[in-house]
């Protein structure tokens, strides 16, 4: 197992706060356009298919697909202590390809294709949680 | 053939050190600015256009023109990342061809070596970008980020880390010719893969040097090409792509050379065939593999098999590249190796090249320049360069 990875701070923005809120009750919510209905990521306020300024958040489903990953061997910044750790590009199964971590699992045995779910570290006071990945059936 | 160009390269200057702890960064821009313009035959009175990027220290063109003492009617600071200088040449072409100036003076200068010490890592990405929440608190890393393409690409292609790796040891074997190369040791197979994992797929000898130092080029009007004694290089292609995420729908199996290429190749009515030598970004092995198959030197997802034998060791292989030894083991200034892959495209055009490396006859060139990161945002930028009686 991984051990627990460092949340860096997202550096929430007016648009992306309540993407942000949403993490802290442990959901993690995706963009889409009311008037196209195009999934959007990350967050923002203009749909760049169609111009309309009316993009939502709506659930997401949690599940996906890793798409690629990677063991860094050593981190830098907040990551310079964490070992060995995955950084991931996950497809939703809404379709976005998103950068993540893949957690719960030894490095080693991550694997392109496997299905993973989203999980979230406890927010605390904090008022935010960073979208990780772990295997979807944990034993 | 004769063919037309709108604009010359004249002068090309790499600065010969690849540590400068007692110099300036706007000294270093000075140094190269004076090398390419003794290079062309001119003088800083002679300039009346000036393109940098990022690493152009203060206020950036205006502060370096003070410093130079220019006097401009034209100026870009378009910052593509490390393709920069590949589009200020095509910038530079269409501003002499509009009539907006005659000499444009290029500069590259900086010192990666003292500020990759201070920060422990390269880090580029600035924190009010829009993307900055979704991947650099992922603990994402320059090399981290050009792992998820390599191994994409062998999860889709089966591309091997020993293909990989042939792309270092072409590099230097080019690079042991080069007095000044940063890396002047021929290293095998085996030396890369047992090269420390930084990032898997990719080992530390999978990764450019850093270096200090810089580079400059002087583009002139075909008119001011005409009256100077040095032999000029023929600018007849320049394709730009931006590629990104892509609102979430990115592909980590190309590169933005699959847009720029074709663009060029369009505009200097050539194709891969007709390329004599290639100056190929290398921020890492995975950049070379990926931008061969996407310029169309091979099929997509060919390009393991196209490396292999020595195919870009100059003399042995099909397409010679990167002859000076490349941002793998030569150069990789201010982490932006776009001015060093024009410069030794210059230097084929001219045969100038090191003996041991030079292309006989060589008279047409490919330069490409790749900003940024291959797996997240990129600027990409493809030249087609020709010799004087190309
Ligand atoms: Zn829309």
């Amino acid at each position: 197992m991984t051990e627990k990875l460092p949340s860096p701070d997202p550096l929430i923005s007016l648009e992306t706060q309540p993407f942000w809120d949403a993490t802290a009750k442990g959901e993690l919510r995706i963009c889409r356009c009311r008037q196209c209905r195009s999934y959007i990521w990350y967050p923002r306020s203009i749909c760049p298919f169609c111009m309309a300024e009316d993009c939502e958040l709506v659930p997401a489903s949690g599940g996906g697909t890793i798409y690629s990953f990677t063991i860094t061997r050593r981190g830098s910044g907040a990551y310079k202590d964490s070992g060995p750790y995955v950084l991931a590009y996950v497809e939703l199964d809404e379709g976005p390809r998103v950068m993540t971590n893949i957690v719960g699992i030894a490095p080693d045995e991550v694997r392109i294709g496997s299905r993973v779910g989203v999980t979230f570290d406890p927010a605390e006071e904090r008022g935010w949680s960073l979208p990780r990945f772990a295997p979807e059936t944990v034993a | 053939m004769s063919r037309t160009a709108q604009a010359f390269i004249a002068g090309a200057f790499e600065h010969p050190k690849r540590s400068l702890p007692d110099k300036t960064v706007p000294q270093i821009h000075a140094e190269v600015a004076v090398g390419a313009l003794n290079d062309a035959g001119l003088s800083l009175r002679d300039v009346d256009a000036f393109f940098c990027a990022g690493d152009a220290p203060g206020f950036g063109g205006i502060s370096m023109a003070e410093y130079l003492g220019l006097k401009l009617s034209y100026i870009d600071s378009t910052d593509t990342g490390g393709s920069s200088y590949l589009a200020h040449i095509g910038h530079a072409r269409a501003a002499i061809a509009q009539g907006k100036c005659s000499v444009a003076l290029i500069t590259l200068a900086g010192k990666a070596r003292e500020s990759a010490k201070a920060k422990g890592s390269v880090q580029t990405l600035r924190d009010d970008a829009p993307e900055y929440g979704f991947e650099d608190v992922f603990g994402t890393s320059i090399a981290g980020k050009y792992a998820l393409c390599a191994k994409r690409h062998m999860h889709e292609f089966g591309t091997t880390s020993e293909q990989l790796a042939e792309i270092k040891v072409a590099a230097s074997v080019h690079a042991q010719h080069n007095e000044n190369a940063f890396l002047r040791k021929v290293v095998t197979i085996e030396d890369v893969l047992s090269s420390p994992m930084i990032s898997d797929p990719l080992h530390r000898l999978d990764c450019c040097v850093v270096t200090d130092g810089g580079g400059a080029l002087v583009v002139v009007s075909p008119e001011v090409a005409r009256a100077l004694p040095r032999r000029c290089v023929k600018v007849l292609g320049h394709g730009e792509a931006i590629k990104h995420a892509d609102v979430g729908r990115l592909d980590l199996t190309h590169t933005g050379a699959v847009w720029s290429g074709p663009r060029a190749f369009a505009e200097a009515r050539l194709t891969p065939d007709d390329i004599d030598y290639a100056s190929i970004y290398d921020s890492f092995t995975i950049t070379v593999l990926m931008t061969l198959e996407d310029l169309g030197f091979c099929k997509k997802g060919e390009g393991g098999r196209f490396v292999l034998d020595g195919n870009l060791i100059s003399g042995v292989g099909k397409l010679p590249f990167n002859t000076d030894g490349g941002g793998l083991c030569n150069n990789h200034p201010r982490n932006r190796g776009g001015m060093t892959k024009v410069i030794e495209a210059v230097r084929q055009l001219r045969g100038e090249a090191h003996p041991a490396v030079q292309v006989p006859d060589c008279r047409l060139a490919l330069a490409h320049g790749t900003g940024g990161s291959i797996s997240t945002r990129m600027g990409s930028v493809t030249l087609l360069l020709g010799s004087e009686d190309a």
